[in-house]
């Protein structure tokens, strides 16, 4: 906190604007102490068929429920890549297989919240604040969980590649969002360089908020600025999706305290012609796994210190529906990688297929609470304290045994 | 210091409601259109004094003895602005629907769109009906920001603003957009000085609400078996998801007593949500043909309902009606409103002593909101020098003022709407029921100030299209019009730095006190 003042006083950020980046940016950030652990949380917004997504080739029901659109057994063409024997992965995540055989890639199905609702904007709602029914909180988890350690609080630690802050990211504590990070900067830098002086001397919540405009500014334009070129032989999808994910590479990169990051997978509402191996679905799927992969390759020895999370608000009706799509359901899969990741494995208990082990005699079941997943990965990766949980889960109750993702 | 004795002096004489506290200076003047208007303008104080400020409000207490004529004539552009629901499902919505089917059923269209375009991955290309059917919610949010920068009646459309959000509904919630139009020109603006209860009644029946929040799916769980097969007829011509009815739907409920009237703390049990739940069963509408509000005898459940310790047994549409009556006349909701209305003019730490007054004005003249609006207005607390610059701009807000204090043409309103979207503050979008919050906390992040003062910086230089900024004709008046007299010293030399009309812009508009209002 103290940094961010001695920042404005100096006049830096004048200095700054002439192209003087001043010594003591470094301190900035190395002050906060070793290398952070990296979240990065994406959203699948429109709710991913999960069925199609992680294939349960090995229950009989998903072949009757679904005669035009499943995903052939595996050992056929454009059959399913089997994982364990009774899961696989859709055809088009071939992507993903490496890092699933070098057990970095778990995978939690028929995960999900426990409320019932079938509206894509109050489940997408309820999975961002972590409060599933409780539709008053005002802000989403991963602000909660920043808010447990003020100390950590770093100008960038908190970044959405988004145009508005998610609502996971919404709350009394720090985060950005940038939807390019080129498009972060003052456009009249001389203009801008003497207001600082004028926000320097505004009302605490202003001066505090222009402080860390201004240091994310000062730290953007000293670390990550001029063209971004990933790894060799890495090359993201030119999909918005890819393009974000890029972003967050750059960030994460230019070693500028970033803790969570954000991005959003669009576009998976199939309630028509979703198809199967070939179709919407399996475009869909192959940008969303190119670009995880992708992401992975450029990040390279950072993915020992990184773990990422997907989500999506709930999964689809097991049985497709008159127009070869699929209706809103319940339960839906997770993917989690990372170096920390004890993956190679599909993680919850799986509930079964058959119409009688449907929840509402329609939907996959739901046996993993997503703020299961959530809060292992806070306490086990982010290091939180598990005291810290009932703040950032309120209402939330910890099942007796962990998943062990981590 | 005078002023704060005239203030005591009024509150002790027992505050004669309309009685502004005087002398109203020139600060004063100013400070009371940041908060009526959508922003100062240059000479707008200088008018004000000339009209005679209790005239001025009355007027705008009453905007249709406020000529509008050239708000009109812009918005005349707008033509979906008039149409009627039905005409905008049958000739707008389905013909998008039907083109979206076809273009999903053809091959050609299901081909990989990953290659070549970076912004097509994955995503359908829309065609001509399904663009023609965004210019609905898109002339909706472009005549929500000309009305806020060109209109008269500049205190109704405050109003609107402020009770739109309180009955928040989601243009991206399924067949919500459909009913918006209507909702926002039919239900809340004509009441916005009205009467609470019919305000509270009229969104309780408008298509909007129903499907945001869910009221239309509320039925008697017997009656789902019994009519499951009917209700999916009735639902078969929609694109949504259809689940068959399963009963009773507590969504409305719920929010109707925690956002629309009680409050959280208004003193409602979960037993009284499902019971509220239970009177407005069969209040439904059909998503997607256009028609409006139905009372469904057959999906409401018989029997008396207990609410709030009120036993009601009208039966049929009565119950739901008599539920309105006890929340539109519960203390609680006085408290609520007030203190919804005292934090959107006065500050977001409402005081006390003012609540209290203004939900006895609610009380007193059973939710007469044009009497409820001016106990605020006309408060001491209103006027209190600590009240002054204490409020942060919203975006709607910051861009709004903007673009009034430099005397903007704005020829093509569209790009602002993308600013507004990603300044977070899309109108029509906000998902929530409980709508955009308008406190400092949510508003003043770094990201937003990086925005503002880039926003600031272009519309100085001239480069926002479609936006045409004044010239500044005279420096003195402009930056009291922006920032009033008195701006900090540090800003005050931020401005002399300035040396081109542009940075003038930049500068002001960039600076903290231009975040306030």
């Amino acid at each position: 906190m103290t940094n961010r003042r001695v920042f404005l006083k100096s006049g830096s950020v004048a200095l700054l604007s002439l192209g003087f980046a001043p010594s003591f940016l470094a301190r900035t950030v190395e002050a906060a102490g070793p290398r952070k652990k990296l979240l990065i949380a994406v959203f699948q917004r429109g709710a991913v068929d999960g069925l199609n997504m992680v294939v349960p080739h090995g229950d009989a029901h998903y072949y009757q429920a679904r005669p035009t659109i499943a995903i052939a057994r595996p050992g056929v063409d454009e059959g399913a890549i089997d994982l364990d024997g009774f899961f696989g992965l859709h055809p088009r995540m071939a992507a993903l297989l490496p890092t699933w055989r070098d057990g970095h890639l778990a995978i939690v199905h028929a995960s999900g919240s426990p409320d019932a609702t079938r509206s894509h904007f109050d489940a997408q709602d309820y999975m961002e604040s972590a409060t599933p029914g409780v539709k008053s909180t005002r802000d989403g988890w991963l602000n909660r969980y920043l808010q447990t350690r003020p100390d950590a609080d770093q100008p960038l630690r908190a970044v959405a590649l988004t145009t508005g802050l998610p609502r996971t990211l919404q709350g009394r504590a720090p985060a950005l969002a940038v939807g390019r990070v080129d498009d972060f900067a003052l456009r009249n830098a001389a203009t801008g360089a003497s207001l600082a002086h004028a926000y320097a001397g505004s009302d605490a919540a202003m001066k505090d908020a222009a402080a860390e405009a201004y240091d994310a500014l000062a730290l953007v334009a000293d670390r990550v600025r001029g063209p971004y070129q990933p790894r060799d032989g890495v090359s993201y999808p030119r999909s918005p999706f890819g393009q974000s994910l890029q972003e967050i590479a750059r960030l994460a990169k230019a070693d500028v305290g970033l803790e969570v990051a954000f991005a959003e997978s669009t576009q998976w509402d199939h309630h028509a012609n979703e198809g199967g191996a070939r179709g919407q679905i399996a475009n869909r799927l192959d940008d969303f796994a190119r670009g995880l992969d992708a992401l992975m390759r450029d990040l390279g020895d950072r993915m020992a210190d990184t773990v990422i999370v997907t989500m999506s608000e709930f999964g689809r009706a097991v049985a497709q529906n008159g127009s070869g799509g699929t209706d809103h359901g319940h339960g839906n899969a997770m993917l989690v990688m990372g170096g920390p990741v004890k993956g190679g494995r599909v993680y919850g208990r799986w509930p079964g297929l058959a119409p009688e082990q449907r929840h509402d005699g329609r939907d996959l079941a739901i046996t993993t609470d997503f703020r299961d997943v959530f809060a292992e990965i806070a306490v086990a990766h982010l290091g939180a304290a598990r005291p810290s949980l009932a703040q950032v889960f309120p209402g939330w109750t910890p099942g007796a045994t962990g998943l062990g993702l981590l | 210091m005078l002023l704060r004795l005239t203030a005591a002096l009024t509150l002790a004489a027992g505050l004669v409601a309309g009685a502004a506290p005087r002398p109203l200076d020139d600060a004063t003047l100013r400070h009371a259109l940041s908060r009526l208007t959508f922003g100062v303008r240059p000479g707008d104080v200088d008018r004000l004094r000339t009209a005679g400020y209790d005239a001025w409000l009355d007027q705008q207490l009453h905007p249709e003895r406020v000529p509008d004529r050239a708000m009109d004539a812009r918005l005349a552009t707008l033509e979906t602005l008039t149409l009627d629901s039905r005409t905008i499902v049958q000739d707008w919505e389905r013909p998008a629907r039907e083109e979206r089917r076809a273009r999903k059923a053809d091959p050609a269209d299901a081909a990989d769109p990953g290659a070549g375009d970076a912004g097509a991955a994955g995503r359908e290309q829309p065609g001509p009906a399904q663009l023609r059917y965004r210019q609905i919610v898109g002339e909706l949010e472009q005549a929500k920001l000309l009305r806020a920068v060109y209109s008269e009646r500049q205190l109704q459309e405050v109003l609107v603003d402020v009770w739109f959000n309180h009955f928040n509904v989601f243009a991206g919630k399924g067949a919500t957009r459909d009913y918006l139009t209507e909702y926002e020109r039919d239900v809340i603006r004509p009441r916005v000085l009205g009467r609470f209860r019919d305000l509270l009644g009229a969104t309780a029946t408008s298509p909007a609400m129903l499907f945001y929040l869910d009221n239309w799916q509320n039925v008697d769980p017997s009656a789902a078996s019994r009519l499951g097969a009917r209700r999916r007829r009735i639902t078969a011509s929609t694109s949504a998801p259809a689940p068959p009815p399963r009963g009773l739907n507590e969504n409305y409920a719920r929010e109707l007593m925690e956002l629309h009237t009680l409050g959280v703390d208004g003193g409602y049990t979960q037993q009284d949500v499902v019971e509220v739940a239970r009177a407005f069963t069969g209040w439904t509408m059909r998503p997607r043909d256009g028609s409006g509000f139905v009372f469904a005898p057959l999906l409401h459940v018989a029997g008396p309902k207990l609410v709030l310790g009120h036993r009601i047994d009208a039966g049929g549409r009565r119950d739901g009606e008599q539920v309105l009556d006890i929340l539109a006349a519960h203390p609680s909701t006085a408290r609520h409103i007030a203190t919804m209305l005292v934090t959107r003019f006065v500050s977001d730490t409402p005081p006390p002593a003012l609540v209290d007054r203004v939900a006895r004005r609610f009380l007193d003249t059973h939710g007469d909101l044009r009497e409820v609006t001016r106990a605020v207005i006309t408060s001491p607390e209103f006027f209190d020098a600590t009240a002054r610059g204490a409020r942060v701009k919203t975006p709607l807000e910051f861009v709004a003022s903007a673009l009034r204090v430099t005397g903007a043409e704005v020829t093509v309103a569209l790009p602002l709407v993308r600013t507004l979207r990603e300044m977070g503050m899309p109108p029509y979008f906000c998902q929530p029921p409980t709508g955009y919050a308008t406190d400092a906390a949510t508003w003043l992040s770094p990201g937003a100030l990086v925005d503002r003062m880039n926003f600031a910086a272009a519309l100085g230089a001239n480069r926002l299209r479609g936006v045409h900024p004044s010239p500044v004709a005279d420096r003195t008046s402009f930056i009291d019009a922006a920032i009033g007299g008195t701006p900090a010293p540090a800003t005050t030399r931020a401005i002399a730095d300035a040396t081109t009309p542009a940075a003038l812009v930049a500068a002001t508009l960039g600076a903290p006190e231009f975040q306030h209002r």
